[in-house]
């Protein structure tokens, strides 16, 4: 699954930033892009928009979602069975991306990437047009 | 040398540090006073950062008052509360009162502590804390790129928990936490010597035998209630069920000194594991345990010679 995941990021983020470059600047493209993004993004990992997409380098598993958006792996609270320390009933999320990151071919040394910290401006913007950039 | 601290760790003395218990106070006296208590036998303190997110005295005037007294502090600096503006300036300002050893961490969720209402900052996690610091030192400039001169010179510290999910990825952590600026590492509450072994061992293979210094966590504990509180409600510690069996089974008025056993085995237990560098104790508001850790196991600072 994970490594369909990464096919999938592979092929659609080339065809996806080859668009963007081409028509990202136009206003009514931009907000397809945002739209299409957070329509697909949303069901399947939970993308917050946050406009500056890792999710290859965090092994398909999206950090937002964590209370503290920690982008850089696990904090030291996560409980005994995996669970995040806020939500007995959630995952962490960095548990998530270090087993997928485990399975992963091409991008699976990425999780070892130190992230820079989050541009604030970006929230809300497509990370697709972002990267094109 | 940046700080005592640095030396004593990269001349291989085993060392000890220790846990502050910041006071709700608005004078300086009691701090002083329980400082006092345990600087004979520590090398460093740690003045936390309203750790578990209940505001105490402020870090960065507690270590300030301690370089008064000749006390050599590490500051912590929770990524929680702050976001990168006031990191940077704080950062400048702990320099210039003599401050040297900060621990950078992203801290406890808000809603651990006994203001739940407040807004979590969170702008940065402790990895780009330490990166962001680590610029100001080593290219002395802020984040934006704006000069500093003269640029501060810093000994940086970062957590590590060996013990939680996903133990495997644990040491990979470590190492990049060390690739992004810290020197040293102060572990949470170590009972587990097996997983703290091969954390250990794990991450000097990750550094080809040269890895960074570990203090390994220190938690005496004072009773069986206390322990299975601490291990249920805090997060990221775990206490396993065969140390609260082994304290249960004497009665309430002797399980301090049982805590204190357990402390001084996995403290003599702890010299013998190859990666760790010494020991981190954190006995809230029991000055006395440290005292006494320090004493019986042979680490008293004259005893503790290079």
């Amino acid at each position: 699954m994970v490594k369909l995941l990464e096919i999938l990021y592979l092929v659609s983020s080339k065809f996806l930033s080859g668009v963007a470059r081409k028509y990202g600047d136009n206003r009514i493209m931009n907000l397809l892009f945002v739209k299409f993004e957070w329509a697909t993004k949303k069901p399947m990992f939970g993308c917050q928009m946050c406009g500056q997409c890792i999710l290859h380098e965090t092994g398909m598993s999206c950090p937002m979602g964590c209370p503290k958006e920690i982008r850089n792996g696990p904090c030291g609270g996560v409980r005994t069975d995996g669970t995040c320390e806020l939500d007995p009933k959630m995952t962490c999320f960095w548990v998530t991306a270090w087993e997928n990151t485990n399975k992963m071919r091409v991008f699976s040394q990425k999780i070892d990437l130190i992230q820079k910290p989050l541009d604030r401006r970006l929230k809300g913007t497509s990370a697709w047009i972002n990267q094109s950039r | 040398m940046i700080s005592q601290l640095q030396n004593r760790l990269e001349s291989g003395i085993f060392t000890v540090t220790a846990e502050l218990t910041l006071p709700d106070s608005s004078i300086k006296d009691e701090l002083v006073e329980t400082a006092l208590k345990l600087s004979p036998y520590c090398d460093a303190l740690n003045v936390t950062d309203a750790t578990s997110a209940i505001p105490h005295f402020s870090s960065l005037a507690a270590a300030s008052i301690l370089l008064d007294n000749d006390i050599e502090p590490v500051m912590q600096i929770s990524a929680r509360d702050r976001n990168r503006i006031a990191i940077q300036g704080d950062v400048l300002g702990a320099h210039s009162l003599g401050i040297r050893n900060i621990f950078c961490i992203t801290g406890d969720a808000v809603i651990f502590g006994d203001h739940p209402d407040a807004k979590p900052v969170f702008d940065l996690d402790s990895i780009s804390m330490l990166a962001a610091i680590e610029k100001m030192t080593k290219d002395g400039c802020f984040m934006s790129g704006r000069k500093i001169t003269p640029k501060p010179a810093l000994f940086l510290g970062a957590a590590a928990n060996p013990f939680a999910p996903p133990q495997s990825y644990r040491p990979h952590r470590t190492v990049k936490k060390w690739r992004a600026g810290a020197s040293f590492f102060q572990t949470q509450f170590c009972f587990d010597l097996q997983i703290m072994k091969s954390f250990t061992e794990k991450l000097i293979e990750l550094c080809n035998g040269k890895p960074p210094p570990i203090l390994a966590g220190l938690g005496p504990l004072k009773a069986s209630r206390m322990a299975r509180w601490l291990g249920d409600k805090i997060p990221g510690v775990s206490i396993p069920d065969h140390i609260i069996e082994r304290m249960e089974k004497y009665p309430q008025k002797d399980q301090a000194q049982v805590g204190l056993e357990i402390s001084k085995e996995t403290t003599e237990n702890l010299k013998l594991i190859r990666g760790i560098s010494g020991i981190h104790i954190m006995a809230y508001k029991w000055e006395q345990a440290v005292k006494d850790i320090v004493e019986d196991t042979g680490l008293s600072k004259n005893k503790r010679l290079p």
